[in-house]
């Protein structure tokens, strides 16, 4: 092995590094939101009594859920660049992901919402709140807290997966590392720097999440 | 006044109320007792319309339940209910759960709601636990918090549906005594339950539900004494 370790390179773009990962953050955070909200709303919609509705949501789900995250990528960048319908990177992995991460939680939600008996929503409706107002105040917290795990395991997901964006020219930090990478030729030094970063995003996440499952949760 | 005129219900091909009439008054104590599968519960929950049916009517003060044009939500805050599971919600203090429907419903400010829980949870002997969630809370108290919870609306009828059956039964006795201190206050009551002696002491009428139909309503006395219907006289001999 005549590789020679060098990691000033590393240290002297660390803060490029680090800026890059604020647009990591940054994408997974607003994919998530949109992927989350989008997900509760194509579980309602599956048990829309419009047929038209029913099937929209079905067939989202089923495409985001059984093809690879990659071609759902390529499909808003290339797919749709390819029939003029040109979209900025950013956004386009903003999409990608939000329409990922909806069908998962669609199915998450499903799962969720079983685990509340029915008398629940009997109850609230009882006392004369309407459908929305009983999910939103009773059901839905109590969803919340059924699909924790799930969500931040997803969720975490999703801010791995922003690294496919380096594959349509977004400079987050995968993207940004590859750059970087081909001006120096610090193949090894970078890829550990970044993966470490990546390590660490995750786990400020998991313990974020957690500091809010207590806050919302206690008690319970 | 609750007027029910020849309710029928199904579910699927199942037909469980096969043409009720029964009129409650206000300020009078009804029980519903039958066995399983006698449509009792069913009946309950197409008074507060959380069951279509199929066809008769119930009026409530004059205002029919499942006409399309009645705002359900409206009159829902007119009829309280206490269900056989533990509802609590889960996610709030007994305090939270009783003042939630009069923020949301009522849109009474925060305070104003909490006050009126807090008032509420004293009058069914809970004041103490305002701060406790569902999980530190027995049986009996959950129930008592539900029926708080009801009354935070101010309602003109109550419905209990088996309100004590989950219950273990050295519990069964508080819940019992909170009903009965609704009863002697003047609350008009429909009581769907299995506790005969309770139904007895409690009720001023008493009506007997066999395979959808009403067999047999009568006061308490005679009801019990004097069945009128072998079926009346055979399901009280098997439950006592």
């Amino acid at each position: 092995m005549d590789y020679e370790f060098l990691w000033r390179p590393v240290f002297q773009s660390l803060p490029q590094l680090l800026k890059s990962a604020l647009v990591t953050i940054e994408v997974s955070i607003i994919s998530m939101i949109i992927g989350l909200t989008i997900g509760l709303l194509l579980f309602f919609a599956r048990s829309s009594t419009i047929w038209l509705v029913r099937f929209f949501a079905g067939v989202w789900i089923e495409i985001a859920r059984n093809t690879p995250a990659l071609f759902q990528l390529f499909f808003f960048k290339f797919g749709l660049g390819a029939i003029g319908i040109i979209i900025d990177s950013y956004i386009t992995v903003v999409m990608a992901l939000a329409f990922n991460t909806a069908g998962y939680m669609a199915e998450t939600f499903r799962g969720g919402f079983k685990a509340i008996p029915s008398s629940q929503l009997n109850s609230a409706r009882s006392l004369g709140m309407t459908f929305v107002q009983s999910q939103c105040y009773v059901v839905i917290p109590q969803v919340l807290r059924a699909v924790w795990h799930p969500m931040t395991n997803q969720f975490i997901w999703v801010m791995l997966l922003t690294s496919l964006g380096m594959l349509v020219g977004l400079r987050e930090l995968s993207g940004e590392t590859q750059f970087l990478y081909s001006k120096t030729f610090r193949a090894f030094e970078f890829f550990a720097a970044t993966a470490i970063i990546y390590y660490c995003i995750a786990k400020l996440m998991l313990l974020l999440f957690r500091l809010i499952a207590w806050r919302l949760f206690r008690g319970q | 006044m609750i007027e029910i005129k020849n309710l029928k219900k199904s579910f699927d091909d199942l037909q469980v109320l096969k043409g009720i009439d029964l009129t409650v008054n206000n300020g009078e104590v009804l029980s519903v007792i039958g066995s399983s599968g006698s449509g009792k519960s069913t009946l309950l929950y197409c008074i507060n319309a959380l069951e279509p049916i199929d066809s008769g009517s119930i009026l409530v003060d004059g205002t029919s339940v499942h006409d399309k044009a009645t705002d359900v939500n409206k009159l829902r805050q007119k009829i309280g209910m206490v269900f056989q599971q533990f509802n609590m919600f889960p996610h709030l203090t007994a305090q939270e759960n009783v003042a939630l429907a009069p923020r949301k419903v009522k849109k009474m400010s925060k305070k104003d709601a909490m006050d009126l829980a807090a008032r509420q949870l004293e009058h069914v002997g809970l004041g103490e636990k305002l701060d406790s969630y569902p999980s530190a809370l027995s049986g009996g108290q959950q129930q008592r918090v539900a029926i708080a919870r009801a009354l935070a609306m101010e309602p003109s009828y109550m419905l209990f549906d088996e309100a004590t059956s989950a219950l273990d039964p050295e519990l069964v006795g508080e819940v019992e005594d909170t009903m009965r201190m609704l009863a002697k206050e003047g609350m008009t009551m429909i009581l769907v339950t299995h506790e005969i002696n309770f139904a007895r002491d409690v009720s001023d009428r008493i009506a007997f539900f066999h395979q959808g139909r009403m067999e047999e309503i009568n006061t308490p006395e005679q009801l019990i004494n004097h069945p009128a219907s072998e079926h009346t006289a055979k399901f009280l001999s098997n439950v006592r």
